[in-house]
């Protein structure tokens, strides 16, 4: 291994294995109680009585609270305009009143002095209701109601609406997702201290520490530095912890209400209502090419849901805009609400669910075209962005592709559709694009460089799984010039210096070029010092910079006098100087002259047995344009990730309501099929690695979200490819194929 | 959960003593249903009679047949080697189930007394005749893609989760129990029920009684070709769809005799007696297969989301026995 080495293994890695690793339910707080939640058993309407009586008799129960006694909350003083606001607009706060909107909303909160004990109890908590009518199924909204209004609405137009429609070869399409439900490892929990009257300490399942810090101070009307929230290890979110949901809102009020630390965890019923989920979504797509194949047209519509009580959309049609060139562009969105609990961000939220619909309409234009689909695609290659009319920062999509056709083995591809065989099985090959955009957002890092040569980084990040510790360390181990063992990253602490909150595949974007532009602010501090001691006295010194030094192997060196250098410990010590300390306060950076984009190409070959509809997969190969990749080993690990979440999407997820009673069917692991360890194959992963010269001076675009955009169209393209049969509605459970 | 008593009595004798002495009493052995029914409210018993202590767990053989006692795990019949070399259909068949963790915990009579994964039956607040007799099927009419297709009821059309059973039925296996008044023994086909009007019944066994052991016929003409087939909805851990349990007894390229089950398609595993009738004395072909699959699906009926079993289902026997009998 040199000094630094190229793959550095997780720094959380033993933790997590050995179990050390502390997440946020797991907080052992001396006289810690537990809260369990009621959910409601009706769809929509009102409680008309709540009787708690037995509950509160129950063994071990130390209180209960609900709409009729919760505390009163600045948070939750009515607007002034609260009369004339539009449902929409109301928001949910959990007991605010006794309106239910959702079924399984939480009515009350049984803290009890164990988990048993608060379990049972909650079992005995009844409500009355009166009951409303409700509405959960999109597709007879669409039907009969009106969708949201409003400028995030307006149609976008490039060249003429509906071209395609006079395109001389053209196709029309119509495809369906279904609810995706939010189901990470670590169930969502919470553990709540308060320290005082208006200060808390919060240990959270949270993506953004400064978010989960300002919702719960607007709350309870309190500073944002009064509440410490801690998120030491997150296991996988995903965007569920984007918000800080009701069941969190509900353990604090709880805690402070009953003057005792309170643990909450939903249970996995509940997380399919709690946490947020993927929207359903329909979405047409029309498109049309002259009859040599160039785009004349692309129509990209489509419609999803949202809560009843607070708006969610999401950039469903938005890259479609701008991945093809092509000169007739327009698209239409529009959301429903139901009444469901609110939908959130997942995974690359709304590309995914665009990208499914684009990359398969991509593929049967392919097909009616009798063209390659990846020759199709090169055919259309935007060179720059036509929706902003300006360069991309870097697009490297032509490599990815390249890289992967060569890996799957795409030249051995049959053009023709369900043509190719092994044994009973048929094959079938697919691709499908990723795009998400990059960008680099604001991050502060603390940097302590201490005598001994060891470099303490602090931001207040959480990691929920892609590696963003070990990620900086080995960063910070580049850019720095020290040895990663040598090096701490703290993180998970609010009372840390403000760091990005991790979605939108902008971690390592945002604090990386932190780290890059910390480690120069030290060098600069290194050469303050280093000019103030004997050792590098030289007649010049003071008139001296930092170009006069060199940094290598852990030494600076005066550049004149090579023979003049020291350790950077040792400089410390030779000036008396204890430790290094500065605040890197980087700035979000606008990049409005370029387009920055993120890329992938996923390939996929598939087997389908024709008398069971079994679908396989014999090989996958994604190629990622994340820019420079800063660290492979967790870089790897995040496409093999968003992979299997790509799978899960195209073959097995569905989240199912039964809308006679608004009320989710298959809310648990044995009925909510995940991929598991043999639905997924070896994944080949790569990427090509080239700096974004723009994005930031790290020149990384951020992986996270592209690994998983457009996976689920190579599937459902080969599946076609081998079958003939286009399934236009995920996942593609076998009974669509039988 | 709601507290109850819990007891681990090292005698059978004692475990059915204190069975009869309480009525809201129940066994427990591996637990991987019952534990999962009592978090979920759906089943409360007052005290449990943990079994695991017995002395039921011998593999053995016995003259004309093998004996599995009634606690040995799924997992140490699954890698036995007398099971593996006499029984391979019911090594196929517990590995096709659960995962390797489940099967580690749960006991051949567990398996037998599992309750059926309906959604409704788990979901207190929706309808359900099997957990609450007279509130009604939530299925028929609502999410049934898992459902039955043979032998269903309106009061009940839940599938028995099993793949063991299936295996085990066209085994011609036999159930020992026993009770205070001494053992009996029932033909595994007639265990498990129909659910009829009295859904809440999944089996045949008495209160006061307990499975001791299953007893299996050992076939060398069958156990040189069986197969059983598995097709769900991910490669592992998911209930079965629909599942075949093939046994062929061959001489030349004549069928001598033939055994044939599916699982996931009834409240009980469903044994193809009429298509085994059809299938003796005929030559293997896949236009036999095929007649065989549809006299078997004789009677089927779909409840909406379920529909396509009635293709998948015949689809399955007849890639089953293509591939038992070395056709594909």
């Amino acid at each position: 291994m040199g000094f630094f080495p190229d793959e550095l293994d997780r720094v959380d890695g033993r933790a997590k294995v050995t179990g050390t690793a502390q997440f946020a339910y797991e907080y052992n707080i001396p006289n810690v109680a537990y809260g369990v939640l009621v959910g409601s058993t009706i769809t929509k309407g009102t409680i008309t009585d709540l009787d708690t009586k037995s509950a509160e008799r129950a063994p071990g129960v130390i209180g209960i609270i609900s709409h009729l006694n919760i505390p009163k909350l600045p948070g939750y003083e009515p607007p002034k305009d609260a009369e004339t606001l539009p449902p929409i607009r109301k928001g949910f706060k959990p007991f605010e009143n006794n309106m239910i909107r959702f079924n399984g909303q939480p009515i009350a909160i049984v803290v009890g002095d164990t988990f048993e004990r608060a379990v049972y109890a909650a079992s005995l908590v009844k409500a009355q209701y009166q009951k409303e009518e409700y509405h959960t199924d999109l597709r007879e909204e669409i039907k009969n109601a009106k969708p949201l209004e409003g400028n995030s609405y307006k149609d976008y137009v490039r060249g003429e609406a509906d071209a395609w429609k006079n395109a001389p070869v053209k196709i029309e399409a119509e495809y369906e997702i279904p609810y995706e439900v939010h189901l990470p490892m670590e169930l969502h929990g919470i553990t709540v201290v308060w320290d005082g009257p208006d200060k808390v300490t919060v240990y959270e399942k949270t993506q953004t520490l400064s978010g989960t810090q300002g919702s719960i101070a607007r709350i309870f009307g309190l500073p944002a530095n009064n509440v410490h929230v801690i998120t030491k290890y997150v296991g996988g979110a995903f965007g569920s912890a984007g918000n800080t949901w009701p069941h969190s809102i509900a353990a604090v009020i709880a805690a402070k209400q009953l003057q005792r630390p309170v643990k909450l965890s939903l249970s996995r019923d509940q997380m399919f209502m709690m946490v947020g989920y993927r929207p359903k979504a329909i979405q047409k797509i029309g498109m049309g090419t002259s009859q040599d194949g160039k785009l004349i047209g692309i129509t990209h519509e489509a419609i999803a849901n949202t809560a009843s009580y607070a708006e969610f959309r999401e950039g469903i049609v938005n890259t479609s805009r701008s991945l093809y060139a092509c000169p007739n562009v327009n698209t239409r969105y529009k959301v429903y609400p139901l009444d469901l609990s609110l939908p959130t961000y997942m995974r690359g939220p709304g590309e995914t669910t665009g990208m499914y619909a684009l990359e398969c309409a991509i593929d049967e234009m392919a097909n009616a075209l009798k063209m390659d689909p990846l020759e199709f695609r090169l055919l259309n290659y935007s060179e720059t962005d036509p929706e902003r009319n300006r360069p991309h920062s870097s697009k490297f999509l032509r490599e990815a592709y390249q890289k992967g056709s060569d890996a799957i083995g795409w030249k051995d591809r049959n053009l023709k559709i369900a043509s190719m065989k092994e044994g009973e099985w048929q094959v079938g090959y697919g691709m499908g694009t990723g795009v998400f955009g990059s960008g680099r957002g604001a991050a502060k890092l603390g940097v302590k460089f201490l005598a001994d040569g060891t470099l303490i980084l602090q931001s207040g990040v959480t990691d929920m799984g892609p590696g963003t510790s070990t990620a900086m360390t080995k960063l910070a181990s580049e850019t720095f010039g020290i040895p990663a063992g040598k090096i701490k990253f703290e993180m998970g602490d609010s009372d840390l210096p403000p760091g990005p909150g991790q979605y939108g595949s902008q971690t390592t974007s945002a604090l990386g070029s932190a780290v890059s532009d910390a480690s120069n602010s030290w060098r600069q501090k290194l050469v303050d010092v280093a000019k103030q001691i004997s050792f590098f006295h030289t007649e010049k010194i003071h008139t001296a910079d930092i170009k006069d030094f060199k940094f290598e192997n852990g030494f600076i060196i005066l550049a004149e006098e090579p023979t003049k250098k020291l350790a950077y410990g040792e400089l410390l010590n030779y000036a008396g100087v204890k430790q290094i300390e500065l605040l890197e306060d980087s700035q979000r950076v606008s990049l409005d002259k370029y387009s920055t984009y993120a890329y992938a190409a996923h390939f996929v070959k598939v087997l389908v047995h024709p008398a069971t509809g079994v679908i396989r997969f014999s090989k996958i190969v994604s190629v990622v344009d994340g820019g420079k990749i800063v660290s492979e080993n967790t870089a790897r690990s995040q496409v093999i990730g968003g992979v299997v979440s790509g799978i899960g999407m195209a073959l097995t997820e569905e989240g199912i309501i039964d809308h006679r009673y608004g009320r989710w069917v298959n809310n648990n692991f044995a009925d909510y099929h995940v991929p598991v360890h043999a639905d997924v194959p070896h994944i080949e992963v790569l990427f090509v690695n080239k700096p974004d010269p723009i994005v930031n001076p790290i020149g990384t675009k951020g992986i996270g979200e592209v690994t998983m955009v457009g996976f689920p169209a190579a599937v459902a393209n080969a599946v076609f490819h081998a079958t003939g049969k286009r399934i236009r509605e995920l996942p593609i459970t076998l009974d669509k194929l039988v | 959960m709601i507290n109850f008593d819990y007891v681990k009595p090292s005698t059978q004798k004692a475990a059915i003593d204190a069975l009869n002495k309480d009525a809201t009493s129940q066994f427990i052995a591996g637990g991987t249903n019952l534990v999962d029914l009592m978090k979920r409210g759906v089943t409360a018993p007052q005290k449990l009679i943990d079994i695991t202590n017995l002395p039921l767990k011998t593999i053995e053989q016995q003259k004309g047949f093998i004996r599995i006692g009634a606690l040995a795990l799924n997992s140490d019949v699954a890698e036995n080697d007398l099971i593996n070399k006499k029984l391979p259909l019911l090594t196929q068949a517990l590995k096709a189930g659960a995962s390797p963790q489940l099967r580690n915990m749960a006991t051949i009579g567990g398996n037998m007394m599992q309750r059926t994964r309906c959604a409704y039956f788990y979901d207190l607040t929706m309808p359900c005749n099997k957990r609450q007799s007279g509130s009604g099927c939530g299925a028929l009419h609502g999410y049934n893609r898992m459902h039955a297709i043979f032998g269903a009821s309106d009061k009940c059309i839940a599938v028995h989760p099993s793949d063991m059973c299936v295996a085990l039925t066209v085994l011609d296996a036999t159930v020992v129990i026993n009770s205070s008044k001494g053992d009996r023994r029932i033909p595994f086909a007639d265990f498990h029920r129909l659910p009829g009007t009295t859904p809440e019944k999944d089996n045949n066994l008495q209160r006061g009684e307990m499975i001791t052991a299953i007893e299996v016929p050992d076939n060398d003409a069958f156990a040189k070709n069986s197969l059983y087939v598995k097709i769900r909805d991910r490669a592992s851990y998911a209930f079965a769809l629909v599942s075949v349990a093939a046994a062929l007894d061959i001489k030349g390229n004549t069928i001598q005799n033939a055994r044939l089950a599916m699982g996931g398609v009834a409240h009980k595993p469903w044994r193809l007696t009429v298509a085994e009738n059809f299938l003796k004395g005929k030559i293997l072909s896949v236009e036999n297969f095929k007649q065989a699959a549809n006299i078997a699906m004789k009677d089927a009926k779909g409840f909406g989301h379920n529909n396509f079993k009635l293709k998948l289902a015949p689809n399955t026997i007849v890639q089953t026995l293509k591939t038992v009998s070395g056709l594909s």
